[in-house]
């Protein structure tokens, strides 16, 4: 099973079998090279432990426990966990500060406890077959064993084409269930409890007036310069992602202007002009005056390592986007890196989205909904997009104005883009239509959320439910993990710090987006830090060239065809050859210009290859 | 082919992704039933602009012009005469 993460961790394997247990390991050596490897366990060897990630806090938790009598035999963040353990049982999670998928036994209780962090940064997986537990942090290991069925879960594939990720705790695979962020699993006795130890929430409705701009916005770049500190503690050396916009602009001027750390930084930019953000980069490398390294991705790039994409995504996906993130992490690791720090997580904890401002905009619309002047603001979004959906006059209006019967639902935000990825449903085939119907639906979201919801304000319920969906289901998955881990290479994420994220809970929402001015009070608080063109730019989100990546003049790549051909189609009963030929004609002639098409090609596509790949057991070399 | 022929077999080929004619009826509203997204639209003016050798203005891009079948027959008749 171990030997399948080895992209996880090539530098070394360690190893416990005890009783009912095993305890596997691979390590990517970061703190304490020499004396880290794992198992790790406490004073007399009753509590052992393997974990994936960092405990950001490690030192100032050492020397708590080091006071209180515990004795530490390497230098290691691990170590602290099975001391902490001792002293608080299960609520020890709650002292970590960091990003961890933690396997801990406890012999003289013959108790296995698993934990994953709160943000759900690192991945957990399990299932249950033949009687064991079987877990591990990526689902090919848990696919080494035999009794461990290969089947695509069909009520996974609707939920990927409706919210762009599996819903907690599903995979996409049958029987296979993802440790949900903030949940922990306890196994005793035969028996597992699943149980949630944190959850973003949210203060119900009411205006805080009591504090100014000024003054939160003080707090939180204090905040964030302990955040950015904490990620920069390491015993190898630590880069930065710099796409440009503000995010990661944050982070690099806070190493910059409050570390010692010398700044290496990394950037991926595009061929084509439409994605492309080299010109943003280049201001804040000069700027900073960083040690940098750029790559720029075609959409021939894209398309080739898009098998390996899906190999490790594990995921059906509906963007190209993670894998020139893939393309920047082999750089990473090839100019002697593993470690870097990213601006993942902004837009969710701070309101960056375009989605949120859409909300904004279409309650705005909705308090008058006759009014002629008022749908005109919609002309303010997405300046940056070549085909906007508020383009094409009553028609974008239309696209707006979609899910009204909606506007007090907790998901009134995501109608919009979840209408648009259902559009998707036309390629299932009868089959999977069947599977889904009437059993995935926007109201599947409401299980999950929180039942004093409905008293939270608009933005702070959008917010909770782009949390739960795209961004620990898709970009932590799909998008930051695994493309870095492709690699050997691991992402620290200051923004997804609890700290920051219970800070930014608080803030009223008229100061996380004012007017349509998004994360406005980030910005505020990065005054004089960061380039003012940086600071005052539109949002630009991060987007790679999606369907045109899989053509050639006018012509599918050969393994392409192959996979989207009828014969393959048929085999595997997901998708509706006939209609699927349709998409690839108009692809062809490039005609395919919107969201929905290129979503469903994509998500075919790559449905298709993980189909192939862990159904069937092909290799992602087999795609050329 | 007619100019309802043509443009039938651009929304089910393009939108609905079939050949079957009875998913698509002349009077069935694109935005009502779902059948164009927003970005479809221009894609639809694309085509006709293409197909028909006539330029649609801003203020021609409304449902009533454009929402149907029968309606995109109609407004290509009417810009023919002009």
């Amino acid at each position: 099973m171990i030997q399948a993460l080895r992209h996880r961790g090539p530098d070394g394997y360690g190893f416990l079998l005890e009783g009912p247990v095993g305890l596997a390991h691979a390590r990517l050596s970061i703190i304490d090279l020499e004396g880290g490897g794992q198992p790790i366990h406490n004073e007399d060897g009753s509590i052992q432990v393997v974990f994936n990630g960092e405990i950001f806090n490690f030192l100032e938790l050492r020397e708590e426990l080091e006071a209180r009598g515990h004795r530490f035999y390497t230098r290691s963040d691990t170590e602290v966990i099975v001391h902490l353990y001792e002293d608080y049982g299960d609520d020890f999670v709650h002292h970590l500060v960091g990003q961890f998928a933690i396997a801990l036994w406890d012999a003289p209780r013959q108790r296995l406890l698993l934990v994953r962090d709160r943000a759900g940064i690192r991945p957990l997986f399990y299932t249950l077959a033949g009687g064991r537990l079987y877990f591990a942090s990526e689902v090919k290991s848990l696919f080494t064993q035999p009794a461990v069925p290969r089947e695509l879960d069909s009520l996974a594939l609707g939920e990927v084409f409706t919210f762009w990720a599996p819903l907690e705790p599903h995979s996409l695979f049958r029987d296979i269930q993802s440790l949900p962020p903030g949940h922990r699993i306890s196994v005793e006795k035969g028996k597992l409890k699943v149980d949630r130890y944190w959850d973003w929430a949210f203060p119900p409705e009411g205006i805080d007036n009591h504090r100014s701009v000024e003054d939160w916005a003080e707090e939180l770049r204090e905040l964030m310069i302990d955040a950015v500190r904490l990620r920069l503690r390491s015993d190898v050396p630590v880069g930065a992602y710099l796409s440009g916009g503000l995010d990661s602009s944050v982070i690099t001027s806070l190493i910059h202007n409050f570390t010692n750390t010398p700044l290496r930084t990394f950037s991926i930019g595009f061929e084509d002009e439409e994605f492309d953000e080299s010109r943003f980069q280049k201001t804040l490398v000069e700027y900073l005056d960083t040690d940098h390294t750029h790559v720029t991705c075609s959409r021939e790039d894209i398309g080739r390592i898009f098998p390996r994409v899906i190999w490790h995504a594990e995921s059906t996906i509906l963007r190209t986007a993670p894998a020139p993130l893939m393309l920047l992490s082999q750089h990473v690791r090839g100019s002697g890196y593993k470690v870097v720090l990213t601006g993942e997580g902004a837009d969710e904890v701070f309101g960056g989205y375009d989605i949120f401002k859409e909300a904004k905009i279409r309650r705005f619309c909705h308090r008058f909904p006759d009014s002629v002047l008022r749908p005109l603001i919609l002309n303010r979004l997405y300046p940056y997009l070549k085909y906007s959906p508020a383009s094409g006059g009553a028609f974008g209006k239309q696209f707006f104005s979609q899910g009204m019967d909606y506007i007090n639902q907790p998901f009134f935000a995501h109608i919009p883009r979840w209408s648009t990825t259902q559009r998707s449903w036309k390629f299932f085939s009868k089959e999977l239509k069947e599977a889904v119907s009437g059993r995935v639906g926007f109201e599947s979201i409401l299980p999950l959320l929180p039942r004093d919801i409905d008293s939270w304000q608009p933005l702070n319920r959008d917010q909770y439910v782009e949390n739960h969906t795209l961004l620990s289901g898709y970009l932590l998955n799909s998008q930051g993990d695994r493309m870095a881990m492709a690699n050997s290479i691991e992402g620290r994420f200051p923004f997804l710090d609890h700290r920051v994220m219970e800070f930014a809970a608080g803030i009223p929402p008229r100061y996380k987006i004012k007017v349509l001015n998004e994360k406005y009070l980030l910005k505020q608080s990065m005054a004089g830090l960061i380039p003012e063109s940086i600071r005052r730019r539109n949002k630009q989100p991060y987007r790679a060239p999606d369907s045109q990546s899989f053509f050639r003049d006018g012509k599918a790549l050969d393994w392409v065809m192959e996979l989207l051909g009828e014969t393959e189609l048929r085999r595997t009963g997901y998708f509706n050859p006939a209609a699927v030929q349709k998409l690839l004609k108009k692809c062809a002639a490039g005609r395919v210009i919107g969201f929905s098409d290129n979503m469903a090609f994509v998500g075919i596509l790559s449905t298709m290859l993980l189909d192939k790949m862990f159904v069937q057991g092909y290799s992602s070399e087999a795609f050329t | 082919m007619s100019s309802e022929d043509k443009i039938r077999k651009f929304i089910l080929e393009n939108y609905l992704f079939t050949d079957d004619q009875s998913e698509l009826n002349n009077d069935d509203s694109f935005l009502d039933q779902g059948i164009l997204d927003s970005t479809g639209i221009l894609e639809i003016i694309f085509f006709i602009e293409d197909e028909f050798g006539i330029k649609i203005k801003d203020d021609e891009m409304v449902p009533e012009n454009l929402d149907s079948v029968n309606r995109i027959v109609a407004f290509i008749e009417r810009k023919q005469q002009e």
